[in-house]
């Protein structure tokens, strides 16, 4: 993406509190109509760069731009942007309507159609006829719908969400992901989402930037993220992760060469295989690329193991499978499918997996 | 119809121009804090810095017939230290509060106790209940022990009418021990809220803890709960002690000469003797005097607390 | 809960308990039934119920002006107090400063410091500053007094304000000045009442510092004191005593209420 389609621009920010540095140099762009999450665990830098985009903390250096205009002087109620509070931040003083009608009074509508615009609004979070209700009767789940209606009503460029789904508990929190991604294709609005929570970011967004330590680690899709994560960092927090040790060998090799421990000299997808001979490097598989059988499959990449132990997870069971030249056990995930015939821990075992699958990363 | 009303962004208005200054408090949180901070410290410094530093300049200048000598000089300080009236007074004064301060703790411990642990609804009517005297006319209330305490008073008065006694008891006015009673009445409330947060504090499973591991009521109450409630204890003597040191109107209506205090003494400097420079000292020592016990309370018990953990 | 080994009933403390508060209220009491008694003298056994000595106060003059001079410090009093009170809880509970805890020091120490200190102090700056004494001085003597308990009782409220409330306003597009009356203001409305009744409480019945600061026109706890002198004025002050007592705990009780609605924890 260049430049000048970037409908937010967040050009070489920096922030520090007193000496701690919260935000080290992030630069990135994000489109319009973008459902863009934030994902880090906490104290990544995450919600101090969303309160930088609402404009609740300044930045240190640097500039950020929302639709081509610069932001470091505009204060948080002149910016085109709304917020989605962690807390929701419902006025308790106030009932629903007047909620979400807090920030149409400068907009000086005569009442009618202000009603009519907020019982649009309860119309689209499926709270119709909620607006007399106090602040202080609602459930969790509806005081975040609230707040999501309070934000949209002034049809912000922007929509922050800080973290809306973490007060809920499980099952809402999967049905207010359905929800939140298809109130998000309905209205269009630039979403800039928050959370440490890996599997939420993946369902629900189109890119994702993952942050850790103040640095954005990579940002990239859903699937990009999880197939071709680009440090050990990155792959290590999306999904679980294979980390083994080798040596760049290409040994004449067409399909490229690695030589990892306990696995012996692989070939590798040609086009990551970019270092020179006997450039340590680590390959990554992720515990679902693996195929466990007991009996020697035909399969040309295949070594043995003995299986370590299993832990029974329903749709799914993970083993852990110890193999020569390696310390740790090899993590695999196979789906339950039928009686599993793959023993008890001391079984002998085989993996066997794809050249594709692997990915290629620097050395520690 | 929701779609096609927010399928339009925020209409884009000219783009934002803030004023330098305003710019200046968006971005720098400190100064817009001490800007809501200036004018209670503008009112503080007038009424509380300015005059206390006139009144330490006063106090090195004497007295010259109906004005001041504003030469400076120790001279009051040096007959505060050397004729005994003054070190008598301060003694008795430390004495009086002393005595009330540790009545009052000891009064209020239990009752602080039983609200904390032993009440369970309407919590908040009780802790009204106990502080609520405190907020009425302190005037009022010295002047309700003259009612109880005094010569023809409710207590004299009442045991006579029942033949208990045949004459007034006369201790009971003008007396230290009125001005003690009265005090430790008066400040029950400030020792009560301290007390009662600390022991409020003490997490319930710690006593269980105790409990479980051997230890009966007692030696529970002697090992968990008064050592975590010692700040409060601590708190609520300082809170008592260091006002009651000063206090004028209790000793002033019941005290007699056998019970009057430093308060006093101070006031008269300022009132029917009209020697202003040595009111100021005797402020000044006060104060200095009160630092002091303080400092040296503070030193003791941090001492005594590190002994115990 | 009340099964439980360590809370279970103790007999003994809560007999001490209603022991306790009997003896923290009746000295008071004792004011108001005398204020009844028809007799000179305030002593035992009682004469007769009357209400002569409240009669007696409606007439006279002087008793009037010290009310009202006591309304006009008080009202003025509570209102600057709560006002600087607002500002003051919103700077310490919002903004990191350094030296902030000096600050709040230096703000609550009329609370511990005795009164008769500050009372000299103000004195001698209003005589070497040739300010003659009044109720203006009075005023300034009450608002050093009433402002730790403005700070102190505005506080909380302020403390138990989530921030993101305030956020919430700004980010829905309103200034400063609009988010604090359609939000910060109505969330501490409480605090700011509870606020103003104490602090006008504390000073209609102040003394010590007008005592040192009255010019002519005496507060009720001065007329009080004056009238103390006078052992046939007794019964008449018993039943002023009686009204202002009244008052005062009526006050205290609402403000008391008021301030703890919407408080999460009770204390």
């Amino acid at each position: 993406m260049t430049n000048a389609d970037a409908f937010i621009s967040i050009q070489n920010v920096n922030k520090f509190f007193g000496s701690f540095q919260a935000i080290e140099d992030v630069s990135m762009d994000i489109a319009k109509g973008e459902f863009f999450s934030l994902l880090g665990a906490s104290g990544c830098g995450k919600t101090t760069l969303l309160r930088m985009l609402a404009g609740f903390e300044s930045t240190s250096n640097g500039e950020i731009f929302i639709d081509g205009q610069a932001m470091s002087d505009v204060p948080p109620h002149h910016r085109p942007v709304n917020m989605v509070f962690q807390s929701y931040a419902i006025f308790p003083h106030l009932n629903v309507r007047d909620n979400i009608a807090y920030g149409l009074r400068r907009q000086k509508l005569p009442k009618a159609k202000r009603d009519e615009m907020v019982e649009e609004m309860l119309e689209l979070i499926k709270l119709p006829g909620f607006g007399s209700r106090k602040a202080t009767e609602l459930s969790g789940g509806q005081r975040q719908r609230i707040a999501l209606a309070r934000a949209l009503i002034l049809k912000p460029k922007v929509l922050l969400l800080d973290e809306p789904l973490g007060a809920l508990d499980k099952q809402l929190r999967d049905q207010m992901q359905l929800e939140l991604r298809a109130l998000q294709r309905q209205v269009g609005i630039t979403f800039v989402f928050v959370t440490h929570d890996q599997e939420e970011a993946l369902t629900l967004s189109d890119r994702i930037a993952v942050m850790s330590g103040g640095k954005v680690l990579q940002v990239d899709t859903p699937e990009g993220l999880y197939e071709t994560p680009r440090t050990r960092d990155v792959a290590s927090f999306i999904g679980n992760m294979n980390f083994f040790n080798g040596t760049v060998r290409r040994n004449g090799s067409a399909t490229g060469a690695v030589e990892v421990e306990g696995l012996g000299a692989i070939p590798v997808p040609v086009e990551q295989l970019t270092k020179p001979d006997e450039t340590p490097v680590q390959i990554a598989l992720r515990p679902e690329k693996f195929t466990l059988s007991a009996e020697k499959p035909a399969a040309d990449l295949t070594v043995a193991g003995k299986m370590d132990n299993t832990a029974y997870l329903g749709e799914r069971s993970h083993h852990y499978v110890a193999i020569q030249g390696r310390e740790e056990p090899v993590a695999v995930s196979m789906p339950n499918l039928g009686a599993s015939d793959l023993g008890q821990a001391g079984a002998d075992v085989w993996l066997s997996w794809s050249p594709d699958s692997i990915v290629i990363l620097d050395a520690d | 119809m929701a779609e096609t009303s927010l399928s339009q962004a925020k209409a884009d208005p000219t783009p934002y121009k803030g004023s330098r200054l305003g710019g200046l408090l968006h971005r720098n949180e400190t100064l817009r804090g001490y800007l809501l901070m200036s004018p209670t410290m503008v009112i503080m410094t007038v009424g509380i810095l300015v005059p206390f530093i006139i009144l330490l300049v006063m106090s090195f200048w004497t007295r010259e017939g109906f004005g001041f000598d504003t030469t400076l000089t120790t001279t009051n300080y040096q007959r505060v230290w050397t004729e005994p009236i003054f070190g008598a007074l301060l003694s008795r004064s430390f004495w009086i509060s002393g005595v009330a301060t540790v009545a009052t703790v000891l009064l209020c411990y239990p009752m602080a106790y039983y609200v904390a642990f032993h009440v369970h609804r309407n919590k908040m009517m009780w802790i009204i209940l106990m502080t609520l005297p405190f907020w009425t006319s302190y005037l009022l209330r010295v002047f309700a022990w003259k009612v109880i305490l005094g010569y023809e008073g409710v207590i004299n008065s009442g045991l006579m009418s029942l033949g208990l006694i045949e004459a007034p008891l006369e201790f009971l006015l003008y007396s230290q021990t009125a001005v003690i009673i009265t005090l430790a009445h008066a400040w029950a409330a400030f020792a009560i809220l301290p007390l009662y947060v600390s022991l409020e504090k003490i997490d319930k499973s710690l006593l269980e803890a105790a409990t479980d591991l051997g230890d009966g009521p007692v030696t529970r109450f002697l090992r968990i709960t008064l050592p975590l409630s010692m700040p409060g204890v601590i708190a609520a003597s300082f809170l008592i002690f260091i006002p009651t040191t000063g206090d004028y109107i209790t000793p002033a209506l019941l005290g007699g000469p056998d019970g009057a205090m430093i308060g006093n003494f101070i006031q008269l400097q300022f009132g029917a003797v009209n020697n202003w420079p040595m009111g100021a000292t005797l402020s000044i020592v006060l104060m200095l005097w009160i630092s002091a016990i303080a400092l040296v309370f503070l030193f003791v018990t941090r001492k005594a607390q590190e002994k115990i953990a | 809960m009340s099964g439980t080994y360590i809370k279970r009933p103790n007999r003994p403390l809560q007999i001490y308990a209603v022991i306790f508060l009997i003896v923290l209220y009746t000295p008071v009491l004792f004011i108001p039934m005398f204020s009844f008694n028809d007799s000179l003298y305030v002593r035992f056994p009682l004469q007769g119920f009357t209400l002569q000595w409240y009669g007696e106060l409606w007439t006279r003059e002087p008793v009037w002006n010290a009310l009202w001079n006591s309304i006009k410090v008080g009202v003025v009093v509570s209102l600057i107090s709560t006002l600087l009170g607002v500002v003051a809880a919103r700077a310490i509970t919002r903004y990191r400063m350094p030296g902030k805890s000096a600050l709040v020091t230096f703000i609550m120490m009329p609370l511990v410091i005795p009164g008769i200190i500050f009372g000299v102090a103000l004195l001698v700056l209003m005589s070497r500053m040739g300010v003659p004494l009044s109720l203006y001085t009075v005023t300034v003597g009450h608002l050093i007094v009433c402002l730790p308990f403005a700070v102190a009782t505005l506080l909380p409220r302020f403390e138990g304000f989530d921030p993101s409330m305030e956020e919430a306003s700004a980010d829905l597009g309103e200034n400063g000045w609009w988010t604090f009356w359609r939000v910060t203001f109505p969330m501490v409305f409480p605090g700011v009442i509870a606020s103003m009744l104490l602090t006008f409480t504390i000073s209609f019945d102040e003394f010590i510092m007008a005592f040192f600061l009255t010019g002519t026109d005496p507060t009720l706890p001065m007329y009080i004191w004056g009238q103390l002198r006078f052992p046939q004025e007794f019964p008449s002050v018993l039943a002023l005593s009686s009204l202002i007592l009244f008052v005062s705990f009526a006050l205290v009780f609402v403000a008391q209420r008021i301030g703890r609605v919407g408080l999460e924890d009770e204390l």
